[in-house]
């Protein structure tokens, strides 16, 4: 394959920069585009739901590079105009302005576009967070309501909950699941965290889900759960998941499933990759296709994806990571956690909110949860690089507490 | 090489200590600790690796020029 005299990003986030900084690392000397929805220069979404929310940091501390980088990039940025039309034979995207970018190479990095309620839009005082303006507005409404009810049981809600509880706020959580995370993080874990909310005053209504919204003139007054109880409320915040940006793909011909349907290598048709909470790729070594939905996959993707549209022929088979901040709980989580895993505590105490879980499935670590210990998560890690026999490190454990 | 770290951007990931281990230690609440702010040439290219995938861009470099 020939070198690109041009790469056209779609999406200027920690995904499309990464791709950007990568090729230019790598010595691409093309023209490079970053085409992105909104009108901000490239920030950092995981410190929003935190400390920007919270109120510690201002807004402009999560830019990802200071405007001297991105200028040594040497890349136009086309910012706040969304990407509506893709013409794969062509390699051309319109945007809504009805500007023409054409490229030899596309990377998508269009990323997520969160789940809303059915007709949340008519009420004021919900909200969704996503985005720096989003975080704001929410920021807002939540220094003038005493009341939050937050609807979703996975990371962002969770963080949200626990962060506007820091701000004094009375808060209770809504969720489907038998404990919060319970999809990410088991059961068992999950239930730690429940009880970390619960001691710091959250309240918590797991295991059902939110019917509808409530709200007169205009204004959400409440939420409506599944068995009827009105839960009233000040401000509600909507974090059900999210659905990957890909409306604006229909009609492609891109495969479109879960995300933009790759191959092992990102790539979704002849001189077209994705990246990031987007993609959808086959993992060589898991042996499946699958979409991640985290900070650190961005940037992996994107360097491998560089590192393809310059040549090369690379897998991307990472050991996925995340981690929230809620409370005083740093909770590190690497690898994979099927439902039906395993789990053994193998450092510290859960009661002392200080440990390692090991996650095991067909008789190997597959993944580790590790909740205020970071050095000791760091090194049982490589259980998980290594798919250490379960049997060895459920004995290990258990000499260690004895 | 110069490497500058920010402690308050810092989320204590450990991806730099994977990666460059003689460059980047944690503290035992995550956050990083900078252990050679100028790395020997046969580490720059670990480096440059570590301040990439840093998820939260808390690692600036300044390159020779």
């Amino acid at each position: 394959m020939t070198t690109p005299t041009s790469v056209l990003v779609v999406g200027a986030s920690a995904g499309g920069l990464s791709v950007a900084e990568a090729l230019r690392r790598e010595g691409f000397t093309g023209s490079l585009t970053l085409l992105g929805a909104e009108r901000h220069l490239p920030y950092d979404r995981p410190p929003l739901s935190k400390k920007v929310l919270g109120g510690a940091w201002k807004p402009e501390q999560t830019q990802l590079r200071p405007e001297s980088a991105l200028a040594k990039l040497e890349a136009e940025f086309v910012l706040g105009d969304p990407a509506v039309r893709l013409d794969v034979g062509a390699r051309e995207v319109t945007t809504a302005s009805g500007r023409g970018l054409r490229a030899d190479v596309i990377v998508l990095a269009t990323g997520l576009e969160p789940r809303r309620l059915p007709g949340q839009e008519a009420w004021a005082g919900v909200h969704v967070l996503r985005t720096v303006d989003e975080t704001l507005a929410l920021r807002a409404d939540l220094l003038a309501g005493p009341r939050v009810v937050v609807a979703g049981d996975g990371v962002l809600g969770t963080e949200i909950a626990a962060t506007a509880r820091g701000m004094g706020l009375t808060v209770t959580v809504v969720g489907p699941q038998s404990a919060p995370l319970a999809s990410q993080i088991g059961s068992q874990v999950g239930g730690y965290l429940a009880k970390l909310h619960v001691d710091q005053g959250v309240e918590l209504r797991l295991g059902i889900g939110v019917a509808e919204l409530v709200g007169a003139a205009g204004r959400v007054s409440g939420v409506r759960l599944a068995n009827g109880e009105v839960l009233p409320a000040d401000v509600v915040v909507v974090a059900i998941g999210s659905r990957p940006a890909t409306g604006w793909l229909a009609g492609s011909g891109l495969v479109l499933g879960d995300g933009i349907v790759c191959d092992s290598r990102c790539q979704a048709a002849a001189g077209i990759y994705a990246v990031g909470d987007v993609a959808f790729w086959h993992h060589e070594g898991f042996g499946a296709g699958m979409r991640l939905e985290n900070r650190t996959n961005a940037v992996e993707q994107a360097m491998v994806v560089a590192a393809n549209i310059l040549g090369k022929d690379r897998p991307y088979t990472p050991v996925p990571y995340f981690w929230t901040d809620q409370f005083d709980a740093k909770i590190q989580v690497h690898g994979f956690l099927p439902a039906d895993a395993e789990v053994a505590i193998v450092e510290g105490d859960p009661a002392l909110r200080q440990f390692v879980a090991l996650y095991g499935s067909r008789g190997k670590v597959t993944g580790l949860v590790g909740w205020n210990m970071v050095k000791q998560t760091r090194q049982h890690r490589q259980h998980v690089v290594e798919g250490t026999a379960w049997s060895e490190v459920v004995a290990a454990a258990r000499v260690a507490s004895t | 090489m110069r490497v500058i770290v920010d402690e308050d951007k810092c989320c204590g990931a450990g991806q730099c200590v994977l990666l460059a281990p003689k460059v980047f230690d944690q503290r035992d609440d995550g956050i990083v600790i900078l252990l050679d702010e100028s790395p020997a040439k046969e580490l720059y290219t670990v480096v440059r690796e570590a301040a990439t995938v840093c998820p939260a861009a808390a690692i600036r470099l300044e390159e020779d020029e």
